[in-house]
């Protein structure tokens, strides 16, 4: 059932277009619009001295502004900066708090006038209707219809179907010059620096680590030797290598029996790297063998080759198997059996 | 055979200096061998230090921990765990522990510093463990840069960048660090309680920890620069106070603007 | 013959200026159509304004910075202020972050003044959706507009999340990681577009200097462009209102843009900035020195994005666990995938939403008088929903710190927030919607008893009543004027069959409407004061007598 806007109907202007009111029901017996309240009179209106009160403090807000940026240039200048950075933290706060004055003043003083010294008497603006009249319609269509049969746009069906192939083609080039934003993935992600024979080193000094300085309830933060002295690719490297190494006892250590020579004395060394999203899987609880990344709480437990026990990870995380070389230092005996870090499509 | 060797033979110092020879590589394969960690400084203590620590023990701690530190049901053996356990989990109140939960508390000193130290005493008497640390390793004259470069490596995980505090799994946390005198800190690296992980002096050397024990004393005493920090806490704090204190003023703003004057 | 016309001069300079600009722009009609223009007024229609006065400040102290910072990720050590960083190894562009921090006067200002506007952009956009949602603004003719706003806000999360990423510290950089695990997880294309994102490995050389073109140049455009959008289509729809005496669908009442808007609107300018800078010069945001540079080995606890971007690292936190799934030798990580996808379903409902009501009501008149939320219960309670939705994942990206201020077990508290994620809206939905009928059931009442004053008055016969203060008709007006809609029933269309789209629109104008309080009608007004109205009470003096 086509309804009519309001009361008003046909009759206000503009609005000549009769829109379908759908599932609107529109009683017959509407309370009547009482039209706008009337207005009530302001004291600032009534009483000329709250007026001029009123004037006074806007322009007291006024001066406020003033007095603030002059504070604001003056502590500038007033409060230098040194090493010591306490004159940082003086600088910052009254400088800012000059700033903050010489803008508040404007604004409650421009309001405050707006407020209490403006009319207040409120003013109805008709609206029109948005779709355009009968008439403006047609003229439209005309325009429309004149511009097809002046260039034959919809007879010439070759032109047009050619056209429309031209213009679905030519952004392509301009999208493929962004081919070179980065090289092919390649092997990247299923290698990292370990090798046989790399020895594990502290994280950042790379200085090596021997099997008999990680007592039980130890955690070593661990990346390859050569990792520290690396000025190129050096993140990207420890964004893959990074290795947690710990102690357990031997007997709370439940191995697969392929891996049980990955092991040594009971220390393990696992990839840092979460394999949910990347965070480095940094917490270790000593008492409870858990690995915890603090990123989104995936939890590992180390004595069960670092299945997930909660959290969002979906896979443990990769152990790298070592053993220790003729000094005791401890050395990876391969790289990572398997990619480390998040799951991708071609894992 | 010549004369030398009659010589060593009858030499009255040889036997010795075998002796001393075999309990130095004894001694150090022994070290070695069960991962004795080092300690900082040999604290000497007297017989009577011993047995009035000995005392307090029996008095408070034996009821959980055994009467020998052998450990019950209730509590771990305390033997090998060293001086330096003591002055941490008896000096920041956590022990004696009372009632269960996932972590012992910080809570209030039971004991003074002499009766802390005697339970020391008494506990480094039973085997070789973690002493308490040197003094020159507390003071604040270490490499901040290094030890905040180690502190974030190793601690900011668990404890927050400038050690605020975060959570572990099962109700368990760090503690925020923030007045935590650097003896404590040194000795919780070095001893690893509860579930924080052990940091030996191979891992963190007493240096390294000196170094930590600085970065952290110039966070403590130096405010931010920028202002409040509201807890140090990272964009959690920051996005509710934009939400309550920032958006909260600027609506109370605007009604006061949209509202008609009096 | 020319004519020439002569013009007297009057006024002084102003009038010069003004007929030198009405003669090369025309400045006079420009005057004449808006200077004028009516604007409605109410608090709430302030709330975008918040959001572009923020806009305003983020390019102000923007620029500032751009003369400062450095978007280059080769390494130096720094040598500055800052003493547990000084001999550090860093990119430069953290160093140059440390460096207005630290180095120069107002820089530190500028910078959180920066970031501290950022958020309160965000705010104050989601705010203002959820005014114009629960006020019913998209309808038409503004659904355009709401898809415009649904951009902006997308582009303000945007231009928040390269920003922040660009001082390149531990904790944004742990942010890239997580964003570059997302996106290595997208199956086919995923590792492809980490290394074009990346330039190569993460964390590369490249990303901070890709981020800063976005930032500065790419996202701010798109966002100007659409805040002209949007400002322009306020413009020729005109602003709505408030239902009320007076105002109708064909009119808007309020206050003329000169001189009362111009005062408090740019007024209104002043203050947003103020309160910004009163902030910025007490409270310390984003403090990187404390977090150092970015290293791929070391992370803090209590690691969260922005608020804005809070609702995804929540949505990451609730999956469940092991949820990778192989098939024929492709990995496809769930527990990636669907937060990832659910997101974008969450976004693509509340862009749709305008069209799925219209369809459902059918009502394809212009709508300019606001509903208020209790007189569209259905679309208040759907909007409940959906902010307890977005507020649970929001909640779950600080899980970690819950667990620690309130001694919680972390693992409980996921759980429960994995309950609430489900359970949440649906008791939002219900509980909204029975107090929707419920206030408007009050309405109702009011205006056709008055409002209650609490006095009771014995009558010389002896019955006890409690006087009732009927409503002027102004205040009875507001409570009256609202827009009834009833469900459709299934009709079978011109070939006679009922297409799965009829019964689908039916069944949804049912859950709309089915339950509707609909506003008093003259009769039942009428009928109302006849009975309310005894001898005792009846005459108007007695009324102002009793409640004196």
């Amino acid at each position: 059932m086509a309804g009519k806007d309001l009361e008003k109907g046909l009759e206000a202007e503009g609005f000549e277009h009769d829109f379908e009111s759908g599932l609107a029901v529109i009683p017959p017996d509407k309370i009547k619009d009482p039209g706008l309240e009337p207005h009530r009179v302001r004291m600032t209106d009534k009483v000329p001295s709250k007026a001029k009160n009123a004037e006074i403090q806007v322009a007291a807000m006024f001066l406020v502004s003033v007095l603030g940026s002059f504070f604001a240039l003056w502590a500038y200048v007033a409060f230098p900066i040194t090493e010591d950075l306490s004159t940082v933290r003086a600088n910052n706060l009254f400088l800012g708090l000059g700033m903050t004055l010489s803008l508040f003043g404007i604004g409650i003083g421009a309001v405050h006038w707006a407020k209490t010294l403006m009319p207040d008497f409120e003013v109805t603006e008709a609206r029109h209707q948005t779709r355009g009249s009968e008439d403006v319609r047609a003229a439209a269509v005309e325009i429309v219809k004149l511009a097809d049969s002046e260039s034959g746009f919809s007879r010439r069906k070759l032109i047009r179907r050619t056209l429309y192939g031209a213009l679905a083609l030519f952004p392509l080039p301009a999208l493929i010059v962004f081919g070179d934003l980065g090289p092919p993935v390649g092997n990247t992600l299923r290698q990292t620096m370990w090798k046989a024979g790399t020895r594990l080193t502290k994280d950042p000094t790379g200085i090596p680590i021997k099997a008999a300085d990680v007592t039980l309830g130890s955690v070593f933060h661990v990346i390859p030797e050569g990792l520290a002295e690396m000025h190129h690719h050096k993140l990207e490297e420890k964004a893959k290598a990074a290795v947690l190494l710990v102690r357990l006892p031997q007997e709370d250590l439940k191995e697969a029996p392929e891996k049980t020579s990955w092991s040594y004395d009971g220390i393990v060394a696992y990839s840092k790297i979460c394999t949910h999203v990347g965070c480095p899987v940094a917490l270790y609880e000593q008492q409870t063998h858990h690995l915890l990344c603090p990123c989104h709480q995936s939890t590992f437990d180390v004595t069960e080759h670092c299945k997930v026990v909660f959290g969002p990870a979906s896979r443990p995380l990769p152990q790298l198997p070592i053993s220790v070389d003729a000094e005791g230092y401890l050395i990876a005996q391969s790289d990572f059996l398997e990619p480390v870090g998040p799951s991708f499509w071609e894992r | 055979m010549g004369n030398r060797f009659n010589r060593s033979r009858r030499n009255p110092l040889a036997a010795t200096l075998v002796i001393a020879a075999g309990l130095l590589f004894s001694g150090g394969g022994y070290a070695v061998a069960t991962n004795v960690v080092a300690t900082t400084a040999a604290t000497e203590y007297t017989a009577e230090q011993i047995s009035e620590g000995r005392k307090l023990f029996l008095a408070n701690c034996a009821s959980c921990h055994g009467l020998n530190s052998e450990g019950t049901a209730a509590g771990p053996s305390l033997i090998g765990v060293g001086a330096a356990s003591v002055d941490f989990q008896v000096g920041t109140g956590r022990m004696p522990g009372q009632g269960s939960g996932p972590q012992l508390p910080k809570k209030k000193v039971q004991f003074t510093d002499e009766q802390i130290s005697l339970m020391g005493a008494y506990i480094a008497s039973l085997a070789p463990g973690p002493a308490i640390p040197d003094q020159k390793y507390l003071e604040a004259t270490g490499d901040a840069t290094h030890g905040g470069e180690l502190f974030r490596i190793n601690c900011a995980m668990c404890h927050n960048a400038v050690g605020a505090a975060g959570a572990l799994t099962e109700g368990k946390y760090a503690p925020n660090l923030d007045g935590v005198e650097a003896k404590h800190v040194y000795e919780a690296m070095l001893i690893g309680p509860q579930n924080m992980p052990v940091f030996n002096d191979a891992n963190i050397t007493p240096q390294d920890k000196n170094d930590i024990i600085t970065y952290l004393a110039y966070i403590e005493e130096n405010p931010s620069a920028g202002g409040f920090e509201l807890g140090s806490l990272g964009p959690v704090a920051e996005g509710l106070f934009i939400w309550i204190f920032g958006l909260g003023l600027i609506v109370a703003i605007t009604v006061w603007l949209g509202a008609k004057s009096n | 013959m020319t004519t020439t016309v002569e013009t007297k001069k009057q006024g002084g300079a102003l009038a010069a200026t003004a007929n030198y600009l009405d003669e090369r722009v025309g400045v006079g009609g420009i005057l004449k159509n808006f200077g004028r223009k009516v604007f409605p007024d109410h608090w709430s229609f302030m709330l975008g304004e918040v959001a572009l006065y923020s806009f305003v400040i983020l390019l102000i102290s923007g620029t500032f910075l751009t003369f400062f910072y450095q978007p280059a990720m080769t390494e130096v050590i720094y040598d500055g202020a800052y003493v547990p960083l000084k001999g550090a190894q860093m990119s430069i562009a953290y160093a140059s972050s440390l460096d207005i921090s630290f180095e120069i006067r107002g820089g530190m200002l500028m910078r959180q003044a920066h970031h501290w506007s950022a958020l309160l952009f965000v705010a104050a956009a989601g705010l203002h959706m959820l005014r114009v949602f629960f006020t019913g603004a998209f309808r038409k003719p503004r659904e355009i507009n709401w898809l415009v706003g649904f951009m902006l806000f997308i582009l303000g999360m945007a231009a928040g999340f390269t920003g922040y990423s660009l001082p390149d510290d531990l904790l944004s950089g742990n942010g890239l990681r997580i964003i570059d695990g997302m996106i290595k997880g997208i199956p086919v294309i995923g590792t492809t577009t980490s290394s074009f994102l990346f330039g190569g490995e993460f964390p590369g050389t490249e990303i901070v200097a890709r981020l800063y073109g976005l930032h500065i140049l790419l996202v701010p455009a798109l966002i100007l462009i659409f805040i002209a959008i949007h400002l322009f289509m306020v413009i020729i729809h005109k602003h709505t209102h408030y239902s009320g005496p007076g105002r109708t669908d064909e009119n808007v009442v309020g206050y003329p843009l000169m001189p009362v808007y111009v005062a408090k609107a740019g007024g209104f300018f002043f203050i947003v900035f103020g309160v910004v800078m009163a902030i910025s010069a007490t409270f310390t945001i984003n403090p990187i020195w404390n977090y150092g540079p970015y290293d791929p080995s070391p992370v803090s606890a209590g690691t969260q994005p922005d608020w804005y971007i809070g609702w995804l690292d929540g949505a990451l936190r609730l999956a469940p666990s092991n949820l990778d799934v192989s098939i024929f030798g492709y990995t496809y990580p769930f527990g990636v995938l669907i937060p990832l996808v659910g997101s974008l379903v969450f976004l693509g409902l509340v862009a749709v939403y305008p069209f799925v009501e219209a369809w459902v009501t059918g009502d394809k008149r212009e709508h300019h008088v606001l509903d208020r939320p209790r007189n569209a219960p259905v679309r208040t309670a759907i909007g409940a929903a959906g902010v307890t939705f977005y507020g649970v994942l929001w909640a779950a990206a600080s899980t970690d710190l819950i667990a620690v201020f309130f001694q919680m077990s972390l693992n409980h508290v996921l759980t429960v927030m994995q309950i609430m994620l489900i359970a949440g809206p649906v008791a939002a939905y219900m509980i909204t919607k029975r107090t929707c009928l419920a206030l408007q059931r009050k309405d109702r009442e009011i205006v056709l008893h008055g409002r209650e004053t609490g006095r009771i008055v014995r009558l010389p016969h002896g019955e006890y009543i409690e006087v009732h203060e009927p409503l002027d008709k102004f205040e009875m007006y507001k409570l009256v004027d609202f827009k009834d809609y009833r469900p459709t029933v299934v009709r079978p269309n011109k070939y006679g069959k009922i297409t799965v789209g009829t019964r689908l629109r039916a069944a949804l104008s049912r859950v709309y409407f089915e339950d509707r309080i609909a506003p008093v009608t003259q009769t039942e007004l009428n009928e109302a004061q006849s009975h309310d109205h005894s001898p005792a009470v009846s005459a108007p003096a007695a009324q102002d007598q009793l409640t004196k």
